[in-house]
């Protein structure tokens, strides 16, 4: 992100659109991330101007992740394509118990798009980072002809580092060790499809986009090396997330229905459009394998942190060949609780 | 949610099932089909076989209209789709249907094909409305349930005058498709479908009402008891046969009271008869060819008829051969039983009709209740 102190009339950032200038590298593109995103990130790495950003890391071994986010609608309620970037990957650094420590970020822009949403989009991500206390230290801007992309995609990649001692990972689930869910599921993907403007429900729900290192570090602080792995059900849900740990792990998975937190809001609308919020994404919960012994200091360490408050212990990992994930249902009868087969809903993060 | 959870709620499914457990005979086999996939669907999303005893046991029924129809009119749909001026529309869960030559409608629409997803008739309308040069036409499949509705959005094409609308009528009927299942002519080396009595369909029933099964409960001496969606329906009604069958008795009777009449809604009949008529016969996937089981639009109507419109001469096209989906349809195998069965057949990738919709009897098991084959064939290795 080069920006030079050149004198040039302000954007018209109430009025004014991209256009292909404000990704050609000249002074309209210098502008733009100035006047734009420099203005929403400010801090000193970024300020310096260069095409990269110089740092010193703390010791231990280093976490990083990329995610791109193509969402539609851009804004949600409970959050804006901005604030998901930033809480999404810092949720995927954060799930190897990482602290995380700076952002980069890549805007693709759709000529056209309003300058004052774009404007929006990186105050909410500039906010967002502030909230998380890390920096957006390095970034790209292109624009694409109108009908090349929608609106805005956003790609952001993250690093953190992980304290010595600890070692989470996918394959590290065993039977009899005990699974522990952050709190209600499938707010994200609810909120979002209400936006979507051939559905046309309403409804209160938020998405639960957020970051939940802080989260990850009262977690670790408690319970530390008993913790086998974390993971965020993003897309896919929470079913997707058993399946992928019971096939990376070799293991499978017992969990019990009535003990999921499921808004009733959320349930109303998944009955409405024939969804199982098992399979609905999030984007501010997480779950945790832990060993058997560390289950009560653990969700004593997660009720204790408001993105915990509802944190409940949900089943086990199993002896299982086939891997399967079962569940026994709330009306006391077995099922599978399966990867979502055929359509997912379009474009959720 | 009120007016659901009351419906799920376990500890009352607990205590029924004892009293089942305690009814029914020991020594004495109960066979039930539930005839819809919305009972399928809730039989195993609930995991309810594993609140009845051993020797009461659900065949899954033919009742899913996706399944059912056949892969020759994907086809004609799909022909329909690939003209540069039509632009259909069809509910979502048809997309992935495979059709013939590997081709499907969520392919044609990749390979240019207009086709779009509408989540009732009356988008379709709109979308007719809103864009007068395309000749929108509405696949309309499903059993009574969803018949009045595509009656309405043709009334409404006819009031507003709209000359670039029609629909392609796939409309089929319970009774006839139930009386086929009884009906139907002993396999070699399976022998006769056992079904000693139905789970009758619930939304289909709130329009057709209770009367229409009285003829085929009474000459086949088969008990009926139409049940809503929910799982504490279909508990009940479970139980309701066994009464039934331990009386000798084999009469209609009536769960889902809430939501169905002995007459059914009579206004959306008259609907339905003011635009549709019987067709001479229709071809069901699994079933074969089932005579007066179909629903075409009447003369007066003409004009609105995709298929007149279009000229439409639907080719018949075989199912793969090791498909079992016309044995399990009729009951008279298990969906494990069938070797494409998680092989070559999943939802992903379905074969042949009970995978193609969530609903469906293949698709129901390998979603929610796979997990019992392997504890079944342990437990028979171990007995053995």
């Amino acid at each position: 992100m080069t920006a030079s102190r050149l004198r040039t009339r302000k954007l018209d950032l109430r009025s004014g659109r991209v256009d292909l200038s404000h990704g050609a590298g000249g002074r309209a593109m210098t502008q733009l991330i100035k006047d734009v995103f420099l203005e929403a990130f400010t801090n000193p790495l970024l300020d310096q101007g260069n095409d990269q950003a110089a740092f010193n890391v703390p010791g231990g071994r280093m976490v990083m992740s990329t995610d791109a986010y193509v969402i539609s609608p851009l804004f949600f309620p409970g959050g804006d394509i901005g604030s998901l970037a930033v809480h999404g990957t810092i949720n995927d650094v954060a799930m190897a118990g990482a602290r995380p420590l700076h952002l980069a970020v890549s805007f693709i822009l759709e000529e056209g798009f309003p300058l004052a949403d774009l404007q929006k989009i990186a105050n909410s991500m500039g906010n967002a980072a502030r909230d998380a206390k890390i920096t957006i230290v390095t970034g790209d801007t292109k624009v694409v002809e109108r009908g090349k992309a929608d609106g805005v995609f956003i790609s952001t990649t993250g690093i953190g580092v992980v304290p010595p001692g600890l070692d989470l990972s996918g394959d590290r689930a065993r039977p009899g060790d005990q699974v522990i869910l952050s709190g209600s599921i499938g707010d994200h993907g609810v909120a979002v499809m209400s936006k979507r403007s051939n559905l046309g429900f309403e409804t209160e729900i938020q998405s639960d986009s957020a970051a939940l290192h802080e989260l990850v570090f009262a977690m670790v602080d408690a319970v530390g090396p008993s913790l086998r792995l974390m993971r965020d059900p993003t897309r896919g849900g929470l079913a997707a997330t058993l399946n992928e740990i019971s096939q990376q792990s070799g293991v499978g998975f017992s969990i019990n229905e009535s003990t999921i937190p499921v808004r009733p809001e959320v349930a109303a609308a998944c009955e409405l459009l024939g969804l199982d919020p098992l399979n609905v994404a999030n984007e501010g919960k997480l779950i945790a394998v832990v060993a058997p012994e560390a289950v009560e200091a653990l969700l004593a360490a997660m009720r204790g942190h408001p993105l915990g408050r509802d944190a409940a212990l949900i089943g086990a990992a199993t002896q299982d060949d086939q891997h399967f994930v079962q569940m026994t249902t709330s009306f006391g009868g077995g099922r599978i609780v399966d990867w979502l087969s055929g359509e997912q809903l379009p474009r959720i993060c | 949610m009120r007016y659901i959870d009351e419906y799920r709620d376990g500890a009352l499914a607990r205590a029924i099932a004892v009293t089942i457990a305690r009814e029914a005979v020991p020594d004495r086999r109960y066979q039930f089909m539930e005839f819809c996939g919305g009972h399928t669907h809730a039989i195993s999303r609930y995991g309810i076989e594993d609140l009845l005893p051993a020797n009461i046991q659900m065949v899954h029924g033919p009742g899913c209209p996706v399944c059912v129809l056949p892969v020759g009119r994907i086809d004609d749909a799909i022909r329909m789709a690939m003209r540069p001026e039509v632009t259909l529309c069809t509910y979502a869960d048809l997309l992935r249907v495979p059709a013939s030559g590997d081709t499907s409608l969520l392919k044609a629409r990749a390979a240019g094909a207009d086709i779009r997803m509408v989540y009732s008739t009356l988008d379709a309308i709109r979308l007719a409305e809103a864009e007068p040069d395309r000749e929108v036409v509405f696949f309309a499949i499903g059993f009574e349930t969803t018949t009045p509705p595509t009656a309405i959005a043709i009334r409404q094409a006819r009031k507003k005058r709209l000359t670039n609308f029609s629909v392609f009528c796939n409309h089929v009927l319970t009774p006839p498709a139930i009386r086929a299942i009884l009906d139907s002519p002993e396999v070699p080396g399976l022998g006769r479908v056992r079904v000693d009595g139905f789970v009758g369909p619930a939304h289909v029933s709130t329009v057709i009402g209770t009367l229409p099964y009285d003829s085929v409960a009474a000459e086949f001496e088969k008990p009926v008891v139409i049940a809503g969606f929910e799982p504490l329906d279909v508990v009940q009604a479970i139980l309701m046969l066994v009464r039934q069958m331990n009386e000798g008795r084999h009469d209609v009777e009536n769960q889902y009271i809430r939501a169905v009449t002995a007459q059914g809604n009579l206004i959306a009949q008259r609907e339905i008869a003011e635009i549709f008529e019987v067709r001479a016969s229709f071809e069901w996937r699994g079933l074969g060819e089932l005579p007066a089981s179909a629903l075409r639009f009447r003369e007066s109507y003409a004009d609105l008829d995709a298929e007149r419109r279009f000229v439409i001469e639907t080719i018949p096209a075989a199912d793969n051969p090791a498909c079992e989906c016309a044995t399990i349809l009729r009951g008279l195998k298990k969906p494990a039983q069938c070797k494409l069965f998680g092989t070559l057949c999943s939802p992903e990738t379905p074969m042949g009709p009970c995978m193609v919709s969530p609903e469906g009897a293949c698709a129901a098991h390998w979603t929610y209740g796979r997990f019992r084959d392997k504890a079944k064939i342990d437990a028979e290795k171990a007995i053995a």
